[in-house]
């Protein structure tokens, strides 16, 4: 396939791609995913997944009602999840709404935490073109390292495949900053909204052939959010795409993942299906709030011995 | 042709639902003759932790109701243990080997007991709470308040009185329980958990764990989300003292191992192990 110097094919090369993707084998995903969830994982590995899930968690808050306050103390809580152990590892990033991206900028100083924020209308994403790009300009402008736009599904569901890879485009486009860099390009599905699980690999292959870094599952706000089925579809759609193309890309559930077991079960998945390259928080994401506490109690019970409480970690 | 009989696997109850032990080991209960009575769920330390999560996310919820409505609430699970007056001789009969004419004393006792204590629900702020007198211009309120989590160990011999006798002063006030049974003879207290499960309790305020105390005391002991511990059904003054040096470690309240006679006229005490005394300032006049 040919490429333009935005990273996308020509139009007709894009479409052809996506018309020739096989359908996905529902019956066998679900039962591959289940399979993968029955693993046990115990003592030292489920310390090391512990260790690594929180290095992967984009903490966030996304709602109507944050404050530059409750994005400070969740900077406080990205840089020392568990201020009663130095040992615990920093999150990879906290994820907030694009008017806060600076007070989140601020709070973190210089800690290798990125900020990432939503934009282009997040969550419905209905809203003309220039709107979104300007949406996504001011959040990098005010230092968001990555930016997690979502698709219009609207569109991708009336078939306009066209129209959703453009905007991806022209979004990634703004995402650049100046000085050859760019703010990581995360593009959400919103699988819950695409009915079928051949819709989300279509989904997936075209945001990639648009040029997105990863590709997330939901918003958050939509039930269901991010299950395990989809996200392992997901990642045999990076998998494949590496393969097809050289370029690797990301993966970040998002949504509905709340203990560590789940945690574990999408570690298992990532390892057993994109492999240990995916392995690291530069590839693989938790989007996720109530997620980090949950961890945070599980090391301590490793650590102690004994069960902990929601006393014993902070309230979001 | 004689029937074959109905030989019943009981399960756990935890958070409202009866879900088998995550172990998925059950032991076999047997009357005081040493015959088979019934399969019971042997809990795990898993089940345990399942069981305090289920009592601490019933706490909020179970403390905030009005002393009044929780009353109510217990008198309906008398009501409810009446309308099961015969399973519950039958199972003190069986259980511990009681006749009948005795067991029918027991069951009335229990039943008892509750309404004693339902009628506590909305009496015990006046009887423990206090308007101190100060020397300011302030009205000084003091009033209890519950505790938290409390994990029981019930009584190992009087499993339907003794059991009625631990739980139900520890829920009146607003606490949420964890109870392990007595291990030998946990029918009465699963009976007790299908008439919870049936009464307007809600879910989690009471979880019932048949199994071994000596396994999941310790679990429940270290527990950093149980806020009291009820030592009264341990055996053994070793046990309990490790018990309550590890129920140190956040503070728990304890109440040390105790098997007193349970037919007896009960106190507050039971009562009162597992409040807490908030006082309030206000000034006068404002």
């Amino acid at each position: 396939m040919t490429t333009t110097s935005s990273g996308i094919g020509s139009a007709a090369d894009v479409l052809a791609v996506l018309r020739d993707l096989p359908g996905v084998d529902q019956v066998g995903l679900e039962a591959r995913a289940a399979a993968l969830s029955t693993r046990s994982i115990k003592k030292d590995a489920k310390r090391t997944a512990i260790d690594l899930a929180i290095s992967m968690v984009d903490l966030t808050t996304l709602e109507g009602a944050d404050t530059p306050g409750k994005v400070r103390s969740l900077a406080a809580k990205a840089l020392r999840p568990d201020p009663t152990d130095p040992t615990c590892p920093q999150v990879a990033a906290v994820c907030v709404y694009p008017d806060l991206v600076a007070t989140a900028r601020e709070a973190l100083g210089d800690a290798p935490i990125g900020v990432a924020s939503v934009a282009t209308a997040f969550p419905s994403g209905r809203a003309p073109l220039d709107v979104k790009i300007t949406d996504t300009e001011y959040a990098v402008a005010a230092g968001a390292s990555e930016i997690d736009m979502v698709i219009d599904r609207g569109a991708f569901l009336a078939g306009d495949l066209l129209k959703v890879a453009e905007e991806i485009v022209a979004v990634r486009a703004a995402c650049e900053r100046g000085d050859g860099t760019h703010a990581h390009l995360k593009v959400i599905l919103e699988t819950g909204e695409l009915a079928t699980y051949d819709a989300v690999r279509r989904a997936s292959w075209l945001s990639m052939l648009a040029g997105a870094d990863f590709i997330k599952t939901s918003t958050g706000k939509v039930s269901p959010a991010a299950t395990l089925p989809v996200t392992l579809l997901m990642l045999e759609a990076v998998r494949d795409y590496r393969d097809a193309t050289g370029r690797q890309v990301g993966v970040k559930p998002a949504g509905g993942i709340r203990t560590t077991k789940d945690a574990i079960k999408y570690l298992v998945t990532v390892n057993e299906t994109a492999g240990l390259d995916w392995m690291t928080p530069t590839w693989f994401r938790f989007g996720a709030s109530s997620l980090l506490n949950d961890l945070l109690m599980q090391r301590q019970k490793l650590e102690t011995g004994r069960y902990s409480g929601a006393d014993y970690v902070t309230i979001d | 042709m004689s029937r074959l009989d109905v030989r019943k696997t009981y399960k756990l109850y935890i958070g409202g639902a009866f879900p088998r032990s995550e172990s998925g080991h059950t032991y076999e209960v047997l009357d005081t003759q040493g015959r088979f009575l019934a399969n019971a769920a042997k809990a795990s330390r898993k089940d345990a932790r399942d069981a305090v999560g289920a009592a601490r996310k019933a706490f909020g919820g179970w403390s905030s109701r009005t002393p009044y409505n929780r009353g109510q609430i217990l008198y309906r699970v008398a009501e409810m243990i009446e309308g099961r007056h015969d399973q519950f001789t039958a199972d003190v009969v069986a259980a511990e080997g009681l006749t009948k004419a005795q067991a029918t004393k027991v069951v009335d006792a229990a039943i008892d007991r509750w309404v004693w204590y339902a009628g506590w629900a909305d009496k015990l702020a006046q009887v423990t709470g206090n308007a101190n007198q100060v020397a300011g211009p302030f009205f000084n309120l003091s009033s209890p308040e519950p505790t938290g989590v409390v994990a029981v160990v019930a009584p190992a011999d009087d499993s339907l009185l003794g059991l009625v006798s631990v739980v139900a002063p520890a829920i009146v006030s607003g606490n949420t329980v964890v109870v392990v049974t007595s291990y030998d003879r946990p029918l009465p207290a699963i009976t007790l958990s299908e008439v919870l499960a049936t009464s307007d309790l809600p879910g989690g305020v009471v979880n019932v764990l048949t199994g071994d105390a000596t396994e999941l005391g310790p679990w429940l002991a270290g527990h950093l989300d149980v806020n009291a511990l009820d030592l009264t059904g341990v055996d053994g003054a070793e046990v309990a003292a490790d018990l309550e040096a590890e129920a140190a470690v956040n503070l728990k309240r304890v109440l040390r191992p105790s098997s007193p006679d349970w037919t007896a006229e009960p106190s507050l005490t039971r009562m009162t192990a597992f409040l807490e005394t908030k006082t309030v300032w206000h000034p006068v006049g404002v």
